[in-house]
Parts: structure tokens; sequence; C-alpha cells
């Protein structure tokens, strides 16, 4: 097959980035299970963790550029390409995001627990599902699945407006839960983030595989 | 100023062998439109229909509608002469004519045409050299210097000028600067950049990267079939049939 | 291979011997030809500078027998017989080695092709009766005219299958150049690919002047020969080739030797002739131009 050499950089892309969304996926499940077990040894995972991803977005963008400026790709190569690069951005904002949910939960750990209405792990596991499946799609090269991830969003947007409902009234009514509160407010927030961070990697791979440019609610197809 | 091209049902043999079949094609005014595809499918024999330049090979023949600017080309009683002089064309190998010099070669398509007016003459030569980004180059040894003792770069160009004296409409060119280095290819791109405003170009090239470069429309030929024609940018960052990516990617061809 | 391998040295040495002994050769063979062309012109010179006076410049025949004289006549005659010549031989030669080269690479190219050849083998005395019967007799006397038309025909195959050759050496890029420009077809031949090819048609054609320059027999029965005056083309001419062979065979001594000096005017003439064109030709070349 022509271009092998051109086919062997495009598969080192896509490896290196599907295992760098295996190390945020790893990421986000550390920094719950930290809030879970109340146990800083995976902040402390967390914190290393941070590392991998950064080398292997440094790296990836490095090899993107290369295959850019030898290859001269076009169509779908090159909105492969470009895609990945934006998908690397991506996942190197879900590992600060999970970072800062680290942070938070050394705060936490540091008061005595405060028993809040708040189900964290279950957001959670909704957002961790949303970035598997929005990798899954980028493996796939499905667009459909991709399409899925879009719809999830909604759930956890609703989940986060919940818990700032209830946490306010909480802050409210026992003024002490104040600190407590806050930092899982805090973390609502970050896994919010993260959520959003699986819709883009979503819309990203919907772009590489139709052409169609699906951010800000519309679908865009070029003239 | 350049006009537009219309093709509807334009076949063209080689013999009894189709080459091209049926073809459909509106090239606009004053744009740049490439034509793209693998070896042998047809986009050289194509272009030169354009001009009536195919039918002068031995056993060659073309039917269908051509229309340029609105005149039809193949029609009853066109001079196939008459046609070419309106649309020029330009050759993958530099060709001056070996024997002339520069002056001589810019102006041969003039005199030979009956022109006869000396001083109209110099001043389409210079018009045509400037055009053809030349004239500072040569502008001392018009008479001179022979036409064939330039570089390829510069022999390219002084055929782009030749083409151009005799005033046409529109501007064939067939792989233009596959014979040339960079440096003398990017002039030639950037000539044709500046030639739109005046003339209408159609340009055959292999190389994909430049018809991204310099053309507005590009028609991807396969098979003496065009496949699919479209903007530039689209074709080549999202085309609709998948022949065409699988062409501009790299996959065959 | 079973020779043991021979050291380098060996094998260089023999090579460079090789080398030598084929320059060596080729060059021999260079001289080799130049000699007899030498021989013939110091031996045209020895024995015909005796009689080369002004006299002979200028003078016709005195009668025979008497010593003197000249072979003016004959000088001009060959002259008027070669623009006879000329005139009915190089459109007609060029002419048609343009239809053979673009028009003609079909059947009809293939029968004019092969007729221009047996031509060209007919012997020339043949040539020269056959104008004799066509053009002689009808009018009933020699003339400059006819000797022309004889010569004319010979040079014909001559410059055709040149001219032929030359035009078709002359790259099809540069043809379509031309029609591109929207040339018709049979300017661009004219003005463009003959124009291209012309150095090659020059030699063709003085080749073939050279040639028939120096014809005896086919004048023998059209221009015929006269000791007198002519510039008439419908009288009979003197010409050297003619004159230089009538002498030849003659009886007088004084005769020999203009013989052998109307041979040395006849190949000064004819390299005058082609050297002039060359010089014309060669300063309308361009810096550059191939």
């Amino acid at each position: 097959m022509t271009r092998s050499r051109f086919q062997n950089g495009l598969d080192e892309l896509k490896e290196k980035l599907l295992r760098m969304g295996g190390l945020a996926e790893q990421a986000i499940d550390q920094a719950i299970e930290a809030y879970r077990t109340r146990d800083a040894k995976y902040c402390q995972k967390v914190l290393i963790n941070e590392n991998d991803i950064n080398q292997a977005e440094r790296e990836i963008d490095e090899l993107a550029l290369d295959l850019l400026a030898m290859q001269q790709p076009m169509a779908i190569d090159l909105r492969f390409i470009i895609a990945v690069v934006k998908i690397n951005a991506d996942l190197e904002r879900v590992g600060d995001q999970a970072v800062n949910i680290g942070q938070r939960v050394l705060d936490l750990i540091s008061e005595p627990e405060v028993q809040l209405p708040v189900d964290i792990p279950r957001m959670g596991a909704s957002v961790t599902a949303m970035v598997q499946r929005s990798l899954e799609s980028f493996l796939d090269g499905k667009a459909e699945v991709a399409e899925a991830v879009l719809q999830m969003d909604n759930v956890v947007d609703r989940m986060k407006d919940e818990a700032f409902v209830v946490l306010v009234q909480k802050m409210i009514a026992e003024p002490q839960t104040t600190r407590a509160a806050l930092n899982v407010l805090l973390i609502a927030r970050n896994l919010e983030r993260i959520a959003d961070h699986a819709t883009n990697i979503a819309e990203d791979v919907i772009f590489w595989v139709r052409g169609a440019d699906v951010r800000h609610g519309g679908a865009h197809f070029r003239a | 100023m350049g006009v537009g091209i219309e093709v509807r049902g334009l076949n063209a043999y080689y013999g009894k062998h189709l080459a091209l079949k049926s073809i459909d094609m509106t090239v606009p005014a004053n744009h740049v439109t490439a034509v793209i595809g693998p070896s042998g499918c047809g986009k050289s024999t194509f272009v030169r229909c354009l001009n009536r330049m195919h039918e002068t090979i031995p056993e060659a023949s073309a039917e269908g509608d051509v229309k340029v600017g609105g005149i039809s080309v193949y029609g009853e009683g066109t001079d196939p002469v008459e046609v070419r002089r309106r649309i020029g064309m330009v050759f993958q190998k530099p060709n001056p004519f070996p024997t002339m010099s520069i002056y001589d070669n810019v102006a041969a398509g003039l005199r030979l045409n009956g022109f006869r007016n000396r001083r109209q003459m110099d001043e389409l030569v210079e018009r045509s050299l400037k055009l053809s980004a030349l004239w500072d180059e040569v502008k001392d040894t018009l008479h001179k210097k022979s036409g064939a003792s330039l570089s390829g770069g510069q022999q390219q160009r002084l055929c782009i000028a030749r083409s151009l004296a005799v005033e046409p409409e529109v501007l064939l060119m067939d792989e233009p600067a596959s014979a040339l280095d960079p440096i003398s290819t990017s002039k030639i791109e950037e000539l044709i950049f500046q030639l739109k405003q005046h003339y209408t170009v159609v340009i055959v090239t292999h190389n994909m990267q430049q018809a991204a470069r310099v053309a507005e429309l590009t028609g991807f030929f396969l098979m003496g079939s065009l496949i699919e024609y479209d903007k530039t940018e689209k074709i080549f960052t999202a085309p609709a049939d998948k022949r065409t990516e699988d062409y501009i990617t790299g996959r065959f061809g | 291979m079973h020779k043991p391998p021979e050291s380098p040295q060996t094998l260089s040495i023999w090579r460079r011997l090789t080398n030598h002994t084929a320059t060596g050769f080729a060059m021999v063979a260079a001289v080799l030809v130049i000699v007899p062309l030498l021989a013939i012109f110091v031996d045209l010179v020895m024995k015909g500078a005796s009689s080369f006076n002004l006299a002979f410049l200028t003078q016709t025949p005195k009668p025979p027998g008497e010593v003197g004289g000249g072979m003016a006549n004959a000088i001009v005659g060959t002259g008027l017989i070669l623009v006879v010549a000329s005139v009915l031989g190089l459109p007609l030669g060029i002419g048609c080695g343009i239809y053979l080269a673009e028009y003609g690479r079909g059947r009809s190219g293939d029968l004019i092709r092969f007729t221009a050849d047996v031509l060209n083998g007919i012997p020339s005395i043949v040539i020269g009766m056959a104008v004799y019967g066509l053009i002689v007799l009808r009018q009933k006397h020699f003339s400059a005219f006819s000797g022309g038309v004889a010569l004319g025909i010979m040079m014909i195959p001559t410059i055709a299958r040149a001219t032929e050759e030359m035009l078709l050496m002359v790259p099809n890029v540069v043809r379509e150049a031309a029609l591109g420009l929207g040339i018709p077809k049979w300017r661009t031949a004219l003005s463009i690919t003959l124009r291209t090819a012309s150095a090659g048609v020059i030699t063709g054609c003085m080749l073939a002047f050279a040639r028939v320059a120096g014809e005896t027999a086919p004048l023998l029965f059209t221009a015929f020969g006269n000791q007198f005056w002519n510039l008439k083309l419908n009288q009979p001419t003197a010409a050297l080739a003619l004159q230089v062979y009538t002498y030849g065979l003659s009886p007088y001594d004084d005769w020999h030797k203009q013989a052998w000096t109307g041979a040395l005017i006849l190949i000064v003439m004819i390299v005058g002739a082609v050297a002039a064109v060359r010089i014309v030709t060669s300063r309308g070349k361009l810096k550059g131009a191939s």
C-alpha cells in the first residue's frame, strides 16, 4: 500500500492519543476515588499521572506537526490530524481538572467529614462514561457513538445545577458547612467541565469522520 | 477580459478508443480551474479538446458541445485555427521556437497572422513580457538572444508571453511547471494568480498541492470521466466522492 | 570466470592501450578521408595553374589547333544552367520534402518517397536523354533551359529526402506550439518547422547543387555546348563540365591543359558557392541558438 510511512505516522498518532485518553480516564477515577475514600494517596497518584499526561501532550503535538509538514495530508487525513491536535488539548485540560478535584479533596480531608446531599461518585461515573464513550468513538471512527455523547452532556449539566441549588440551601441553613460545601460545589463544577471536554472530543470526532462542523449546536457542512 | 467555458456531453476518441466519456463542466470566467487525476485519466485530452488541438493527432476526434464565451467551438463552419487564436496554450515542456530571438518568439503569433505595424508589435511584445514577469530580465537582449538560450523557468514564461501576445480570452496550461525547479514553479504559480484578472485559466496538473495553491475550482478526472468538480477547498478537505478522496490522500494513483 | 583476477594496474594499462589504439585508428581514418580531396585539389592546381590566366576567364575558345583562348562562356554558361536547375529543383525539392514530412505519412507519401528514390538512382545520362526526348526534340534545338531542367530533375530527390529528414527531426512540440497559437498548418510548416530545420535543409540543397554542378552526361544532349557566347536560355550553351570533357578527349595538347584549368575552376566555383552560403547563413545566427 502506498504511503506506508505516512500510514504508520497516522497509526502512531492514534495509539498515542488513545493511551493519553487512558491516562485521563485514570486521573478522573483516581480523583473520585480520593473523594470517596478520603485517602490522600489517591491525590498523590493524580499528580504523578499529570506529568505523564503533559508529556503525552507534547509528544502528540510534535508528531502531528511533523506529519502536517512532511506528508501534505489531504481531506480525511488532514481532518484526522487536526482532530487529534484538538482532542489532545481537551484531554490535557481533563487532566488539569482532575488535579483540581484532587486539591479540593485534600482540603476536604483536612477538615472533619461533613454529610452533603450530593452524590459526587455518581456524577463522576456519568462523566467517566462520557469520556470513555468519546474515546471509543475516536477509536472506532464512529460518528453515531460520538453523537450519543453529545446527548449525555445534558444529564451532567442537570446534575451540576441540582448540586448548586442543594448546596446553596445547605450553606444558608448550616453556615458551618460552607467550607466543605464550597469544595464539593467546585468539584461538581470540575466534573461538569470534564463533561464539556468529552463533548468537544465527540464533536472533533464527528468533524473528522463526516467533515461536518457540529460545534456550538449546529451542523455545518462545507458549502 | 476572460470568458467562461461551457462543456456539454464532450466525447473524445483516439481512433476507436473512447478516451473522454460525456464530460459536462462549466468553467467560470476569470477564475483558475485545475484539472487533476492519475496518469491516463484524460485530463490532458480534455484540455486539448477545448482548443481543438486534440484533433491534430492522427486518428483523433472529438464530439460534443464546447462553448467558449457563448460561441460553439465545434460548431458547423467554425475554423479550428480561429479557435486556437482565441484560446492560448502552454505546454508541459517549454517549447520556444529554437531559431528565433526572444522578440521574434513573442511576436511569432502576431506576425504569422498578418500583423504588420512595427510600433504596435513592439508594444504588444513588451506588454506580454511584462504580463509574464519576464520583461525586466530580457529587455536588453530581446533581439540578440535566442529563445532557447534562457533557463527553463524563463523559457516557460517566454512561452506564456508568446501565448498572451495574440490576446486570447482563455489560457490553457498543460502541467506548466512540472519540468521546472521549485523557485521557477512558484514564480509561474504567482503568475497564474495574477493572470486570472485578465484571462480564464484552465490548468492541468498532477501535483495536487499545486492545484490547491493556485486554483479556485478543481475537477477530478478518472478513466475518462469527470468524477467530482467543486471548489478547491472542498475537494481537498472534504471531497464528496470516495474515489476523489482515495486519489488525493495518495491511497492510489 | 576462470582467469585469476588481474591487478588493477594491469587492467588500467590494458584499458589505456586499447583507448589510444582506437583513438589513433579514428584519427588515421579521418586523415585518409581528407587525403583524396587534397590530392585531387593539389593535382588540379598543379596541372591547371599553367593555363590559368586572365584570358582564360574572359575569352571564348579559339578554333581547334590554335593556342590560347579561354572558357569564359563555359563559366557563365554553367552559372546560367545552374540557375535554371535551382529555380526548378529547389522549390520542387523543398516543397516535396515538406509534403512528405508534414502531410505524407500514409500510402501516398510512401509512393512519392519510392518514386524519389527511384529517380535518384536513374543514371544521369538517361535523364539527359529523357529531357532530350521531352524538350529538345519538341523545341527542335538544344538549350540552356533543357540543360537546366535535366539538372534540376536530378536535384529534386536529394533535396526532397534531405528536407524530409531534417523536418522530421524538428520536435513535434515546436509544431504544437505554433498550432496552439492559431497558426494554420501550412504556415506552421513553412515559417516555423522549415525555419527550424533550415540549417539542415540548406546543407541538403548544397549537396544536391554540388552534385549536379559537375554533371556532364545530362548536358550532352540538352545544353550541348557552344563555342561562343550565349546568354539566351533557348540556345545551346557551353558548360564547364562539358567543355572539360570535350577538351580532355581532344587531340590537342593546349586543350588538355585548358581542361585541367577548367576542372580547377569548376571545383573553385562549387566550393566558393558552398562557402558563401555557409557564411551568409551563419551571420544570421543568434547567441545561443543551436
